[in-house]
């Protein structure tokens, strides 16, 4: 099935691969984002992720309808998490399910590199020596004149 | 008319707000909603001059026309993922 949200529930990645993989497909990949315990040489002791909740539910849902075009698969899957994560959670968890090895693994990239374009999502860093701040992101295309 | 203007992250906390709403003239653009905005003066002046912004939680630019009841929403650079 073509599924996707934008929760503040913890991701549990077995109920993601569930909804993907069928008989004709020979590849499941799954992609997680964890919260890492660095950030330039900074120890990081977690992060906030704030979300613009429904238009980011709408924008995934999209991602995500494009990667199964493109894939020509129907069994592609994702979820981004918001809230307060500690080091080693699930940010974002996207399975991608197909026939062969290559469309998977694209499915699956196109979903992460999509998200860092232009999921409506922030996230304030954590450090244990230091005030937290939020993190440089990057400016949706729209910006420059490109509406999506 | 008046708009409902939405911040987050970043821009929530120049503003020290979340939501606002503004009154604008009939057809005004998206470019003439943040300068209003920065107009207020305080935090809101140093909101960025050519925000990315969503109307009504799609994607728009500085030359979108707003209407009454709009749901603006200022989009900080993003860093999902």
């Amino acid at each position: 099935m073509i599924w996707s949200d934008v929760t503040s529930d913890p991701i549990d990645t077995a109920r993601v691969l569930e909804r993907v993989g069928d008989p004709e497909d020979g590849a499941v990949a799954l992609f997680l984002g964890i919260v890492r315990n660095h950030n330039d040489a900074r120890p990081v002791s977690g992060m906030d992720y704030e979300g613009y909740g429904e238009m980011a539910r709408e924008q995934l849902a999209a991602i995500v309808e494009e990667a199964a075009g493109r894939a020509g698969s129907d069994r592609i899957a994702a979820v981004h998490r918001l809230g307060t994560l500690a080091i080693g959670e699930v940010s974002v968890a996207i399975a991608a399910s197909t026939p062969h090895r290559a469309e998977a693994f694209d499915a699956a990239r196109y979903v992460i590199e999509e998200i860092k374009k232009r999921l409506p999502v922030w996230k304030r860093e954590h450090y244990l020596d230091r005030d937290a701040e939020w993190l440089e992101g990057r400016v949706p295309a729209a910006q420059c004149g490109k509406v999506s | 008319m008046d708009v409902t203007v939405l911040l987050f992250a970043a821009h929530r906390d120049l503003a020290g707000s979340d939501n606002t709403v503004v009154s604008l003239p009939a057809n005004s653009t998206v470019g003439a909603l943040l300068e209003a905005l920065r107009c207020r003066g305080g935090g809101w002046a140093s909101l960025p001059e050519r925000a990315a912004v969503a109307v009504n939680r799609r994607y728009a630019n500085g030359a979108t026309v707003l209407a009454e009841g709009d749901e603006v929403a200022l989009i900080p650079p993003v860093a999902g993922g």
